[in-house]
C-alpha cells in the first residue's frame, strides 16, 4: 500500500541531508515500527510523507496505492487515505474542536466526491466515537487542542484518526508525553482500527507502546536510513541492550 | 488648526443648517461653529495621517456602486424592535412601532420641529466635549446637519434589543443620522446595528449612562465594498456603568469608526472591540479614546484585523488616565493578520498617564498566518481556501470574544462564517 524507494530529502534551510536512501513497503493489514535513536530522521520520513513545507526530496519516490504521494498538496494525501498523529498537535484558538472534525471530514468525502455527513449523522458517530476515547462533550466543544493536556492531545488525534478512518496511519510518537493509563487507552483506539484493508506505521522511540500496539514488522533507522528489519523481537532487543550494538554492528 | 482653505472643503461648511425647533437649532448652531473653527480635517491633520479624509469631505458623496451578492440576515433569531433606515431616510413600513416597555424611541425628525425636548442636554453634548483634546471636525459637522436619527430614552431594563437597520439602495446617497442614547440609573439596553447606509454614511452616536446602567452595543458593516463611512460614538459613563461595543466589518473601501469614551464615574468599565477583513482597496481605520477620570475605571480594547491583496488597516487608539484616576486597570491590543506581503496595518497605539498607581498595558503586532497551523489543517484534508479561513476565524476570536450575550456571539459568528463560505462560491 505505502511504498518508499531510495527516498533522499534535504532539510531546506540548512541544505542538510537527513534521508539518505529509506525503502520501506507497508502492506494493507501490517502494523509497521520505526525506531531509531534522536535525529535519525523518523520524524522528517513522517513530515515529508504527509507534506510538510521546509523539506526537498532529491532522490525516489513514495506511493500510497501507486499513486505519487510527492506531487499531492498535503489535502490531497489526506483525502487520498493518509493520516498522521501528529507528535505535537498544533493549538488552534477560537475553532471549536467539533467544527473542525466535521470540516475535515467533510472536506475530504468532498475531494473523493462523496455526499457530506448530515450534522446530525456527525454528531452520533463523533460522540461515539469520542466515547470509546473518554473524550467528553467539553473536549469536543472547547478550541482545537487549546488547553488540553499532553494525553488530552494525543486522544484527539486518535479521534480524528477514527473520524477520518484513513486507509494508511503513521503515529509519529504518540507515545510520547503519556502516562501508561494515556498510553494504554491511545492504544485500544489504535487497535481498534487495525483491519485487513488499513496500514500503519508506529514511530516511537520506546519499545513500551510496542507493548499494546504489537507490530508485524520493525524497522531501525539511523542516519536517514533503514539499518535493521525484523519481527517484534527487534523492538525488544533494542529494550534491553539500546541501540548502541545494533548501531555498531552495521558499521 | 487651520481655517478651511481647500476648494473641496468649502461646501459641506457653507451648507444651510436644516429647519427646526429652537432646542435643536440652538444645537446646530453651536457645532456649526465648532466646526467653522476647526475646518474639516485636511490629509496634513496627524490625526489623518493614515487615513485620506478627501472622500469625506468631497461636495458630493463618491459614487458607489451597490452590492450584488446575497446578503445573509442576521440577528434573525434574535427577538428585536427593527428600525429601518434606506440611504440615511427613515423607513416607517420597514420599521416596527416604535414602541418598547421602560423606553421611549423617537426619531429626530419628528422632535426636531418642537422647540423643547429632553434630547437637548444630549444631542451635540458629548460630541462637543469628544472634540478635546483632539478635534473631530466631521462629527461636529454631523451635529450641524443631521435631519434624522433615533433618541431613546431607557429607564428601566430594555425587554429585547433595538436594532437599527440601514439599507443602500441609491448609488448617490449620502447619509447623516445622529442617534442619542440616555440609560438611567440600573437602565440596560443593547443596541444593534447593521447594514451598508448608503455611498457615504456619516454617523453619530451618544451615549449618555447614569449609574449603574449597561450598554451592549453590536455593530456589522459590510459584506459590500463600494462605500465609505465616517462614524462616531461618543459615550460617558457614570459610576458602575458598563458599556460594550463590538464591531464587525467586512470590506468597505473607506471606513472610519471612532470611538470615544470617558469614564467620569468611579469603577465603571468600558470594552471597545473590533474585527473587521478585507482586501485590495479596503481601508479601514479604528481610532479610539479613551479617558479614565475616576477611580478603579476599567478599559479594554481589543481590534483584530485581517487584510489581503494591499488592503490598508489603521489602528489609533489611546488610553489617557487622569491625575487622581487611581487604580485604573486598562488595556490595548491591536493586531493584524496579513494575508500577503502588499498589506498594511499602520498602528500608533498610546498610553498617556497622570496617576501613579494603575495598570496600563498595550501591544500591538501584524504578521502572517501561522504555517504549521495551516499545514495541521490541510494535513486533515482541510484545502488551502477553508484552511485560511479557519485560520482567519481563529485570528479574529480573540476580539469576538468579548462580545457578552452568548446568543449574539453565535449569531455574528455565525454570520461571519457564512460571508466567509460564499466567498469560495
Amino acid at each position: 500500500m505505502l511504498e518508499i524507494k531510495n527516498l533522499h530529502v534535504d532539510l531546506e534551510e540548512e541544505d542538510k541531508a537527513i534521508l539518505k536512501g529509506v525503502n520501506l513497503t507497508v502492506e494493507a493489514g501490517k502494523v509497521h515500527a520505526i525506531m531509531g535513536p534522536n535525529g535519525s530522521g523518523k520524524s522528517t520520513l513522517s513530515y515529508v510523507l504527509s507534506g510538510r513545507g521546509g523539506y526537498t526530496v532529491t532522490e525516489g519516490s513514495a506511493t500510497l496505492d501507486g499513486e505519487n504521494l510527492l506531487e499531492m498538496e498535503p489535502e490531497e494525501r489526506a483525502a487520498a487515505g493518509l493520516f498522521l498523529a501528529f507528535q505535537y498537535p498544533v493549538e488552534i484558538p477560537g475553532v471549536g474542536n467539533m467544527t473542525f472534525l466535521r470540516t475535515a471530514v467533510n472536506a475530504q468525502r468532498k475531494a473523493r466526491g462523496e455526499k457530506e455527513i448530515s450534522a446530525a449523522d456527525f454528531l452520533k458517530l463523533v460522540r461515539e466515537k469520542a466515547k470509546a476515547l473518554k473524550i467528553d462533550a467539553d473536549m469536543l466543544k472547547r478550541p482545537v487542542n487549546v488547553g488540553f493536556s499532553g494525553g488530552e492531545k494525543k486522544r484527539n488525534e486518535i479521534l480524528q484518526m477514527a473520524m477520518l478512518e484513513p486507509r494508511m496511519c503513521i503515529l509519529d510518537e504518540t507515545d510520547s508525553g503519556l502516562d501508561v493509563d494515556a498510553m494504554r487507552l491511545v492504544a485500544d483506539g489504535v487497535n481498534a482500527l487495525r483491519d485487513e484493508g488499513r496500514g500503519f506505521l508506529v514511530i516511537t522511540h520506546y519499545q513500551r507502546l510496542l507493548d499494546h500496539i504489537v507490530p508485524d514488522v520493525v524497522h531501525i533507522m539511523s542516519d536517514g536510513r533503514i539499518i535493521r528489519t525484523g519481527g517484534p523481537e527487534l523492538a525488544l532487543e533494542v529494550e534491553k541492550n539500546g541501540y548502541a550494538d545494533i548501531l555498531t554492528e552495521v558499521v | 488648526m487651520a481655517a478651511p482653505q481647500a476648494k473641496e472643503s468649502a461646501a459641506p461648511l457653507a451648507r444651510p443648517l436644516p429647519e427646526g425647533g429652537v432646542w435643536i437649532t440652538a444645537a446646530r448652531k453651536a457645532a456649526q461653529a465648532r466646526l467653522a473653527e476647526m475646518g474639516l480635517p485636511q490629509r496634513r491633520d496627524e490625526y489623518w495621517k493614515f487615513t485620506k479624509p478627501d472622500s469625506l469631505t468631497a461636495p458630493e458623496a463618491p459614487h458607489a456602486v451597490l452590492f450584488q451578492g446575497e446578503v445573509p440576515e442576521v440577528f434573525g433569531t434574535v427577538d428585536r424592535l427593527r428600525i429601518v433606515f434606506v440611504d440615511g431616510v427613515f423607513d416607517a413600513q420597514a420599521s416596527d412601532d416604535l414602541a418598547l416597555e421602560a423606553v421611549r424611541i423617537e426619531r429626530l425628525a419628528d422632535v426636531a420641529v418642537q422647540d423643547i425636548h429632553w434630547a437637548r442636554d444630549l444631542y451635540g453634548t458629548l460630541e462637543a466635549r469628544g472634540q478635546d483634546p483632539v478635534p473631530r471636525p466631521l462629527a461636529a459637522l454631523n451635529t450641524a446637519q443631521a435631519c434624522d436619527g433615533v433618541l431613546i430614552h431607557v429607564t428601566g431594563r430594555a425587554s429585547r434589543p433595538i436594532h437599527i437597520v440601514y439599507v443602500h439602495k441609491s448609488e448617490t446617497s449620502d447619509a447623516i443620522l445622529h442617534h442619542c442614547i440616555r440609560l438611567d440609573e440600573g437602565a440596560e439596553l443593547t443596541l444593534l446595528e447593521t447594514g451598508p447606509a448608503a455611498a457615504r454614511f456619516n454617523k453619530v452616536i451618544e451615549v449618555d449612562m447614569a449609574e449603574r446602567a449597561t450598554f451592549h452595543h453590536l455593530r456589522i458593516q459590510g459584506p459590500d465594498h463600494e462605500r465609505r463611512a465616517i462614524t462616531h460614538t461618543f459615550a460617558r459613563l457614570a459610576r458602575e456603568a458598563v458599556f460594550k461595543t463590538f464591531t464587525l466589518t467586512a470590506n468597505g473601501v473607506l471606513t472610519r469608526n471612532e470611538c470615544v469614551v470617558e469614564i467620569n464615574g468611579d469603577d465603571a468599565s468600558a470594552h471597545v472591540a473590533g474585527a473587521a477583513m478585507g482586501g485590495g482597496d479596503f481601508h479601514h481605520d479604528d481610532t479610539v479614546f479613551v479617558t479614565h477620570d475616576a477611580l478603579r475605571g476599567e478599559s479594554r480594547q481589543v481590534f483584530k484585523k485581517v487584510l489581503g491583496n494591499g488592503a490598508t488597516g489603521v489602528f489609533q487608539g489611546k488610553i489617557l488616565v487622569k491625575p487622581g484616576a487611581q487604580k485604573t486597570d486598562g488595556y490595548q491590543i491591536s493586531q493584524a493578520l496579513l494575508l500577503d506581503d502588499d498589506s498594511q496595518f499602520l498602528a500608533k497605539p498610546e498610553l498617556e498617564i497622570y496617576a501613579d498607581d494603575v495598570a496600563c498595558s498595550h501591544g500591538s503586532t501584524s504578521g502572517a498566518i501561522d504555517e504549521d497551523a495551516l499545514y495541521y489543517l490541510r494535513a486533515r484534508g482541510i484545502p488551502r481556501p477553508i484552511a485560511t479561513d479557519l485560520m482567519v476565524v481563529s485570528f479574529l476570536a480573540e476580539a469576538v470574544a468579548e462580545i457578552a450575550d452568548e446568543g449574539l456571539r453565535d449569531e455574528i459568528i455565525g454570520h461571519f462564517e457564512v460571508w466567509l463560505e460564499r466567498r469560495h462560491g
